[in-house]
Parts: C-alpha cells; structure tokens; sequence
C-alpha cells in the first residue's frame, strides 16, 4: 500500500470546515494517550482542558476575557499571513501597544472618563502599528526576512517593558515590586456585566471579526491580500502594489496586536508587571491557521484556544498536569491543522503498490 | 588591557559563539536543499533536554551530545513530515515546531529541573587547558572544537563531494533533480535530520557546557540568530563562520557591558543589543545589491512530483 | 531497414490515466536502430506522457515497453538510462547556479571525477561539433548552449535511444540547421532518436517515420516525406486547418503607441535587461516582436504593461499619454490592455473563480467599484460576456481559472481584455501551449481588434504565428530590439540571423531607415 495524493481541480469546502474540527478532535485523542502515558487519567485531563471550561457557567467569563486578544490579534495576522507576510512579532506589539496605552494612563494622572479610556485605546493601536512600521520598513526598503525582523523585536519589546515597569514607570506605592501603578476605576475599560469581569473588549472582538469579514469578502483591499497571496505576479499585473501591500499587510497586524495589548491593560490587568507577557502574540498565530485565516473562524478558533487556556487551569488543580502541556496541545493543533491541509487541497488515495504495469485503476 | 583580560575575553565569546555556530551550519545544509526550517529554536531546546537528560542518566556526557543529536533530529523529523509528505505550508510549520519544542522540552525538564550535571569540559590533559595562556587553545569543551571541525567538514561537503552536489541541486531547481532521478524527498528529509542533529547539538551547549542545568527556554532566542546568521552569511560555510564570531563578540560585549556596570545606559539596552544588532546587520547585507542571488532557488517552496 | 531487425524500442497498448482524464489510450509503435522516429501531436495529445513512460518518470497502467525485444519495466529515469534511452528535455533540467560541468556531473549515474568527466566532454564535444565552456555558470548561457549541455549530458551515457522533447522551440533557424547536422551524425551511428514535435516541416526534412497521437490515441503512423504539412496537421487537429481572415490593404491610423529609448535593469536573478527599446504601433496595425526566449521578452511585457516602471515618463507613449511612470492601473485606464505569457499565476489566479477574474484587471474600466467595494454581480455578469462572446468551455463564471484547460483560460484571459476595447493590447505567446482550436479563434479575435483600430503588440517565439499574424516584425535580442521590417517583404534568413544576435549593425542601419520611410507612409 502507499499514498497517493491527487490534485483536486478546486479545495474542497467541506474539507475546510471538517479539518480544523479534526485538528482538535485528534489532539484531543493523542492527549488522553499521552497524559495516560506519564500516569495522569487522560480522559479527566482532556475533559478538563476541554469542555470544563465550556460547561461550567461561571469559567464563561474567563474564555471571554481570555478570546478578545487573541480573536483580536489574530484577524490581523490572518491578513498578512493570506498575503504571506509573516509578521510574528506580534508579541512585540501587543507589549508596545500595552505600554502606549500605560503611559497615556500615568499621563492622566488622576483624570478619567471616556477621553482617557479612547486616547489609551489610540496610543495602544498607534504603538503596535509602529512597532510594526520597523519590520515593513526594513522589508520593503532593505529587503530584510520579516519573519526575523518582527522576531527579533519582540525580544527589543521585552526589555523596553522591563526597562519602564522597572524604571521611570515603577510604582511609587508598590513595594519595590516592577510594576505600574494600577489604573483608577473610571480609566478602565466599562465592564459589561455587571459582577463579572467581561470588558469592553470582549464586545469588540465580538464586532471586529464581522467587519473584517466585510472587508476581506468585499472590498477591493480584501481582493487584493487574496491576490497577492494566491498569486504576487498576478496582483503586480492587475496593479496592486507588492510593497504597498507588505506595509499594510504588516501595520495592520500591528495595529490589531497593539489594539489587543491597550485592550488587556485597561480592561483586565489594569497594570503590567513583568508577567504581563503572556505569548498571546505567538498564540495568536495558532488562532489565526486554526480559524484558517478566516476572520470568523478566528473568532471560534480564538474561544478554542482561550478554552485550553482555561482548561489547562483547571487541570493543573485538578490532575495536576504541568503548566507547559498547554504549548503542547496548542501546538499539536497547529502541526494537526497544517497537516490535514492536505486533504484541502489534494484527494488521498490509497494504492496498491504492486507492479505498476499491474495495477488496478481504482475509483475512476 | 591584560592579557588575562584578552584571554578571558576570548574563551567568552568562543562560548557565546559556538551554539550559533553548530544550529546555524545545520540550517545552512537544510537551506541549502531548498528547505526553510523556522523551527531552529524549538530543536534546540529539545537537544537541550535530550543532552541532559541523557547524560545525567549515563553520566556520560559523550552519550549526551548524541541524545541531543538525536531529540533535535526526532523533533525535526515531524516538520519533515509535515512539510515534505504533506506539502504544508513551511513557515507556519516550521514556527509550530518551535512552539512544540519549547512545550514538550518543559515537560520533559519537570524531571530534571534542580539536577546539575558536570560540565562537559575540555578532554585536554590539565596542563595545557588550566595553562593560563594555553588554555585559550585547550580549555574549550569537546563541542566547540567538533563546531570548529564541522565548518571545513560541511563546506568541503557541499562543494566537492557529489552528495553535496545532489542536495544543492535540489536546493536549486527540484523539478530537474527529480526528473534526473534524484530523490528530492529523500535529499530533504536526510538534510533536515541532519539540521535537528546540529541545532540539538548546539541546544546542548547550553545544558551541558554552560550552565550546566536545565532551565525553561534557556536557549533565549538563540536559535532564531541562527537563522539569521545563514542569511548573513549569505550560504556560505565560510562566512558562516565569520558572521557567527561577529554575533558571538556582540552578545559577549553585552556581558562586559552589564558586568562593567555601564550605567549610562540601563541593563535592559544592553541585553536588547544582540537582538538590535542582528536587525540592522540583517538590514546592511540584505540591501546589498543581489544578496538574494546566492540564496536557493527553491528555498521555502513546497515540492510535489 | 529490413523487417527481420528488431525494433529498439516498442510500445505495446500503452495507457496512462489521471484524474479526469486519459492521457494515453492503448498507444503502440516501435523505433528501428538507426531511425528519426517524430512524434507528432498537439499540446496536451499525451506526447510528453508518453516519453516519461518510457524514461521512466511515470509508470503505464496498462500495455507493455519492449527494449531489443524484451519486455522491460523502466522503473526510473536511472533505470532508463541503465537501458540506453537517453533525453533532451524541453524545460531544460539544468541548475541555472551551477556550472556546466556540474549540470553533467548531475546527469551521471556514477560518480567520475571532474577531471576525468572533463576529459570525457571534450571528446563528446569534438566529435559532434558541440562548443561549451565546462567552467561556465549555466545561468550566463544563452537557450542554444543551454541545450547542448542536455545534448553533451545525454551522449556521455552513450544511448541506443535519444529523447528529443521539443527541441527546436527555442532555437534560431540557424541553431535548428546545426541540431539536425548532430541528430543525422547520430542516427548514421546506429542510435535510434525518437523526435517531439508539432512543427511539421521540421519532422518532414529530419524523419524517417512519424507517428502522429491526437486525444491520447494514436492517430496515423506515416512516412512524413509522403505527406504534407496539410495533410499531417489535420491528422493532428482532427479536423481542417481554418486560415486567419484577414482583409488586404488596411489602412493603419495615427501613432498609438510609441516606445522611445526605452532601458529597464532586469529584477531577475538571471533576467535581461532591455536596452534603447524603440517602435512605434500605428491604431490597427499588428507589431509582432520576434526572438528566442529569455532575451528580454519577459522584461518588455513587465515595462509596456507597466508592472515595472521605466526611468522616464516619455519613453512610452500611448494615445498620446506618457505613461512611462505610470503604474499598472493607470495605463489600464488609459486604454491599454496587456496578457503576459504565463496564464496560471500571470495573467489569471488560478484559484479564483472566473467571475473574480475579471475583477483583476477589468475592475476600473467595467465599472466594479464602488466606493472601495466590488461589485461582485458586475464581475459576474462581465464574466459570463466573456465566457459566451469567446465561447469559453466553463460550466459558468463560478468555475476556477485553474478548472479550465489550457486553451480555454487562454481564450477567457484574452477575452476579458479584449472586450474591455483596449486602444492598445499587448500580449506574449498568445497561443503558447493552447490547442489549434482556441489558437485559431485568437488569432482571429487579435486581428478583429486591430480591424477595429486598435494597435496590437504580439510578442511571440512562434516565428511562423507572428509571420501569419503581423504588418510588422521586429526581433529582441538580448534585450535590444531590432528594426522593424514589413512582413510582407521579410527575409527568414535574415530574422533567423537577428534572432542569434548577429546584428551587422553596418548593414541593417541604412536598410532600417528604408523601412521606417516605407512604414511612414
């Protein structure tokens, strides 16, 4: 027997819905094998990981405040990954994006209200968009591999954030401890529900993914991000500018990272530590392939991955599942997803390998 | 400047180069067959782990440098899979692999984490690696002369053996190397195992040599320098080389810098520079003109028959 | 030839299936020691299909490869050069980086040393007339030398059979001559050469015999010196060769496009770049520009359509715009139109369906914007004019570009530019790759356009297409064109020797002035 994989004249709809499910499915599977494995009951973990957090009520709020910013993030990289620009600093400007938004805070002082809460919102978007203008620079003027540039900023990003919550931006009353100073009531985001912690940012990475999908499905700069993607000498022959598209390809997604960095400051921590990094950024990108770079479904992939974040939460107290089996299973869904690509794509045949000269034609 | 000072400074920044160094003439050969594997970091940290462990349970460090060859080659075997049976997409897989092996390393390490190994130092006898002055040519461990050693190894393999003529002209232009009859598939998978193996080597450094304990993420980013370091070198062994001790010098004036308290400028700006420096050095040779003429012509493109 | 010898090669009821389609159907013939075999047959009749069964690159479902009389499995291209079949590709296997030494290194079974395969090349060189410099990167080589590297590769196996897969498509009627002094040296030796080719002059001066496939059947097996070329292309087209309508004595209007100085550093690793590109395109003439590949075609298809960008707005001019720094979407809208060579990935996204197609490059002139969005059933309803005004094999405008087959999308692609009334349309290898068919009705469909006082520019290696098709010829070389001459009074020698860049630039000049003065009037 061996594979063989045939071409199919156009990717497969049902396959594109039925993967992604798969992906999740099967890492579902491999985590009861290998958590049974290492002597943890896999079945409880996996249900705790899994649907606890689906189930339960009162961990609803948790996926939403833990979604916003990787919904949020992700529609943006989903753009530029559709044009293959790979920004996955995304982290970096989700750092930068958070601190713009710190400052316009410290710079409040005591003043609140709506004005505050919207500046820190446009600082933080303005942050992450020109964290991002490095790397799009570097791209299209000296040619540099984005992928190493965003990277690389990210790490600059960290030590800018240890630099100010260490230094200049340190609270005055936090005992020592690296920290800003917790923002005042009316400078958070509004909280939804009253008795919970679901902000303002929840609604708008509710809102987000349909405006997107409006954007990429209809307009012109959506036609043109699936152009360059699909084929960059067809976009430069239908006059779509490669440069152009690297720059909004890359401020975008920076925008949107930085917007979910603001998001997460003044709408659930309030103050950033040195902990406020907590990979969303590189999350993030999961989301997007999960969601299969489709801004709704980066809306349901995005509630999927904060459900195993949550999961992972209530595992660790319950089965006592170390911390870092959560990078596992998100990356076992992303090598999944990527994986099942193939079925997209191609029809998979299994065939006889006898002589060839002898072989039954199956299926035609 | 004493010579003391030299020499301390030296044996440094060979330590700092010699990860880079061994990750990045490993991805240079799987680059060099047409494949762009971003998950340098991820197998990394699994040779990190691998090594390690490995030692710490053979107490020998010689079966360590192999176990580490061999997680960095097992973990690269799933990308290979991945990206050369299933024709997926190589940057997202590669960056899964990345984030599998910063997972799965954690999980591994819960066991060793508090466990110390003795460092896996130099095999000279003690009189030439303790020797003050000696010690800038002897007192190195066993890996950074094997990195040393692999730069003229690989160079002369690429350019004078017909395996390194074969997987640079699938690197090249795979269509013609298969309708030649090569294995284009067969080429890929042994050049990225071979890349897992160095850059698992070069992971272990940092368990077995510097530290040497097993920490979360201890290689820090070092496996994207790597990357960036093929690119700087644009393909070349040699170049490689020098790229590597120019990277090796930067991280190791952030040392110096930190521990000579340099406090016109805050630590932070110091442990930033490597990573700063890589951007614009990136920037200065990527905007030669032709840079991008060396690089393989099928480089990141998926291949199918 | 007596008929006790044994054929080298046989095919016995070849057949060969993929997806949707039968690409060879129970094909049979054999090749004697010693003889030209042509294999005749349009694109897509299953040639190509064919010779990678029997080089081994794919395997027959069905029906039997005799060798010498033996039934045989080429397994691989290994095997097959195990075997004695040796083969000169059309999309040269080279390693345009590497040297010409290395490219035959690549070529060999065994490892030999290169001071020895040097030795060896030389030999090869020497009895057979090939010049090569071994030292040389492939990449500085022009499509003649590229070429003879195959030759050298595939002569040092010593081969029984030799593969020729559409060798003549990208060489100069010059370099074509030499190619068939080499082939006939060959077959003299005893070597059976098996010959690919839908150009049937050339079959009629070099073959012996000539199996003609259409379909993925086998169609005739005929001597091809009995027949002519008539006879042979209808066997190939299954049907009568339609000739282009065209009327006499057309009257060209003012200048439509002038093309002044025009100099472009190529983008390309291996590109050309062009230099001093001048003509002029009077509204309803048809300007063909001749010349092998890879002299600069590519390049002044990207500068006239305006993908790149020219140092000087005046050096091209359309309808009396300088539209030199002018992007893309701009010159569009000054009523140009243009169709690059490569259709799937160029000219079309093959993933999208023909109705978003259209938005590509007929978005502003049709009218499918709206305020930044498209209007999807304005592409949708130009699409179907498309589809039924150049009748379009497509099961509709929801179709992807990459469901069609070649001749298909070709006549969509030329059609959604055609009917957006271009002023001037410039287009590369029209009928490259497409079935008699479709080409005919592009052919037809460029020389209503200019009827109706466009001014076209065919950029074409077809050398036959442009004469049957064109006022006017020019021929790029190495990035410089040529002075333009009438067709009607064109000397084929004299094409042949501009296309190998020989330019005698003492000679030409005065004559060049002499038809720019007869064109002027």
């Amino acid at each position: 027997m061996r594979i063989k994989l045939e071409k199919r004249p156009e990717p497969s709809r049902l396959m594109i819905f039925v993967t992604p499910l798969l992906s999740v499915l099967l890492t579902m599977i491999i985590g009861i094998i290998v958590f049974d494995a290492m002597g943890i009951s896999g079945f409880k973990a996996v249900v705790d990981i899994f649907l606890t957090p689906l189930l339960q009520s009162y961990k609803w709020q948790d996926v939403a405040v833990k979604a916003a910013p990787l919904i949020i993030i992700a529609l943006g990289l989903s753009i530029g990954n559709r044009a293959e620009v790979w920004n996955i600093g995304a982290e970096g400007q989700y750092i930068i994006g958070a601190l713009c938004a710190a400052g316009v805070g410290i710079a409040a002082g005591t003043s609140g209200g709506i004005l505050v809460i919207v500046a820190m919102i446009l600082a933080g978007i303005a942050g992450g968009t020109a964290w991002a203008s490095a790397p799009a620079l570097l791209k299209t003027r000296f040619n540099v591999n984005e992928i190493l540039s965003s990277l690389m900023l990210t790490y600059v990003a960290l030590q800018v954030l240890g630099y100010l919550v260490g230094g200049p931006w340190k609270d005055p009353n936090g005992r020592n401890f690296p920290a800003t100073a917790p923002l005042q009531p009316d400078q958070a985001l509004p909280i939804l529900f009253p008795g919970t912690t679901v902000h303002l940012g929840v609604l708008i990475a509710l809102i987000l993914p349909f405006v997107f999908w409006l954007i990429m499905a209809r307009s012109v700069f959506g036609y043109q991000i699936r152009v360059v993607g699909s084929a960059p000498n067809a976009a430069r022959h239908g006059g779509f500018d490669a440069k152009q598209t690297i720059w909004l390809s890359l401020l975008i997604s920076g925008g949107m990272a930085g917007l979910a960095g603001a998001l997460e400051f003044a709408g659930a921590l309030k103050t950033i530590n040195l902990g406020f990094p907590s990979g969303y950024g590189f999350t993030a990108i999961i989301v997007a392939f999960l969601g299969r770079l489709h801004p709704i479904g980066c809306l349901i992939a995005g509630i999927v991955l904060a459900v195993t974040y949550v999961g992972g939460q209530v595992a660790q107290t319950t089965v006592h599942i170390p911390n870092s089996t959560a990078g596992i299973f998100q990356a076992m869904m992303l090598f999944f997803i990527l994986a099942s690509d193939i079925f997209v794509r191609y029809r998979v045949r299994f065939v006889s390998s006898a002589k060839p000269s002898a072989a039954p034609v199956a299926g035609e | 400047m004493s010579i003391d000072f030299i020499i301390a400074a030296i044996i440094t920044v060979v330590g700092l180069t010699t990860p880079i160094l061994l990750a990045g003439l490993g991805e240079l050969v799987v680059e060099k067959a047409g494949v762009l594997n971003l998950g340098v970091e991820g197998m990394m940290l699994m040779g990190a782990i691998s090594g390690f462990g490995v030692t710490v349970m053979t107490f020998n460090p010689w079966l360590g440098v192999l176990g580490a060859a061999v997680g960095g080659s097992a973990s690269s075997m799933i990308f290979a899979f991945l990206v050369l049976q299933l024709n997926s997409n190589q940057v997202a897989t590669g960056l899964a692999l990345t984030i599998f092996g910063t997972g799965l390393s954690s999980l591994i390490g819960l066991s060793f984490v508090g466990r110390i190994v003795a460092p896996f130092n130099t095999f000279f006898p003690a009189s030439l690696a303790r020797d003050p002055i000696l010690k800038v040519f002897f007192g190195y461990s066993p890996l950074v002369y094997f990195a040393l050693i692999m730069v003229p190894l690989v160079a002369w393999f690429l350019k004078s053996t017909r395996g390194g003529l074969i997987l640079r002209a699938v690197g090249e232009n795979d269509h013609s190397a298969h309708s030649l009859g090569y294995s284009v598939i067969g080429v890929r998978y042994a050049a990225i195992a071979f890349g897992g193996a160095m850059a698992g080597i070069g992971g272990a450094y940092f368990s077995m040599v510097i530290t040497p304990m097993w920490a979360e993420r201890m290689t820090a980013g070092r496996g994207w320098i790597a990357l960036a370091l093929v690119v700087f070198a644009s393909w070349r062994t040699g170049r490689l080389l020098v790229g590597a001790y120019f990277f090796g010098i930067l991280m190791a004036l952030e040392l110096y810098a930190k521990a000579a308290g340099f406090s016109f400028m805050p630590s932070q700006f110091w442990a930033a520079m490597p990573y700063l420096m890589t951007v614009i050095v990136l920037a200065l040779i990527s905007a030669r003109k032709g840079a991008a003429t060396n690089a393989p012509a099928c480089l990141g493109k998926p291949f199918t028959a | 030839m007596t008929s006790s010898q044994v054929p080298r090669l046989e095919l016995r009821g070849i057949t060969k299936r993929f997806p949707g389609v039968l690409a060879n159907d129970h094909v049979g013939f054999s090749v004697m020691p010693g003889e030209i075999h042509a294999l005749l047959g349009e694109n897509g009749a299953g040639k190509s299909t064919l010779v990678k069964m029997i080089y081994g690159i794919q395997q027959p479902d069905e029906g039997e490869i005799l060798w010498n009389g033996n039934v045989v499995t080429v397994a691989s291209p290994k095997a097959a050069r195990k075997l004695g079949v040796g083969m000169v590709f059309q999309h040269f296997s080279l390693f345009e980086a590497m040297t010409v030494l290395e490219n035959i290194a690549l070529g060999m079974d065994t490892s030999v040393a290169a001071r020895e395969l040097e030795a060896r090349i030389l030999d090869v060189m020497k009895q057979y007339g090939l010049k090569l410099e071994p030292h040389r990167t492939v990449s500085t080589l022009s499509v003649g030398e590229r070429q003879r590297i195959e030759i050298v590769r595939a002569l040092l196996l010593d081969p029984d059979l030799l593969i020729m897969d559409e060798p003549t498509s990208v060489l100069t009627p010059q370099e074509v001559e030499q190619l068939f002094v080499v082939l006939r040296q060959l077959a003299s030796e005893g070597r059976s050469i098996l010959y690919i080719s839908h150009k049937l002059h050339e079959i009629k001066v070099l073959c012996d015999t000539a199996t003609i496939l259409r379909g993925g059947k086998l169609v005739d097996t005929c001597n091809p010196r009995e027949e002519t070329s008539r006879s042979m292309a209808e066997k190939m087209i299954g049907g009568n060769l339609k000739d282009i309508q065209k009327t006499d004595g057309r009257a060209f209007g003012k200048d439509m496009m002038i093309v002044n100085k025009l100099n472009m550093a190529s983008t390309e690793a291996f590109g050309t770049s062009l230099s001093d590109i001048t003509f002029t395109v009077k509204a309803g003439e048809i300007f063909g520009i001749a010349g092998v590949a890879g002299n600069g075609q590519n390049e002044l298809l990207l500068a006239l359509s305006g993908e790149q960008l020219s140092e000087h707005s005046e050096a091209i001019t359309i309808d009396g715009n300088n539209v030199g720094r002018m992007k893309a979407k701009q010159r569009r809208l000054t009523g140009m139109a243009s169709v690059p060579e490569e259709r799937n990935g160029h000219a079309a996204v093959p993933e999208f369906t023909l109705s978003d197609n259209t938005v590509l490059t007929a978005r502003d002139r049709m009218g499918m914007v709206n305020l930044g969005m498209i209007n999807s059933g304005a592409a949708k309803t130009y699409a179907g004019e498309v589809i039924s005004a150049f009748a379009v094999k497509a099961l509709g405008p929801g179709s992807t570009a990459g469901s069609l087959s070649g001749g298909n999308l070709q006549k969509y692609i030329m059609g959604r530019e055609i009917l957006q009334k271009p002023t001037v349309l410039v287009v590369s290898q029209p009928t490259w790759g497409v079935d008699a068919g479709a080409a005919a009705a592009i052919h037809q469909a460029l020389v209503d356009l200019a009827a109706s006082g466009s001014a076209i520019v065919v950029i074409s290696q077809d050398l036959d297409e442009l004469l049957a098709l064109c006022d006017t010829l020019a021929v790029i070389n190495e990035g410089r064109l040529s002075a333009p001459m009438k067709v009607a009074d064109a000397d084929i020698e004299k094409i042949g020797l501009l296309m190998g860049g020989i330019h005698g630039e003492t000679t030409t000049r005065p004559e060049a002035v002499v038809q720019e003065a007869a064109h002027a009037h």
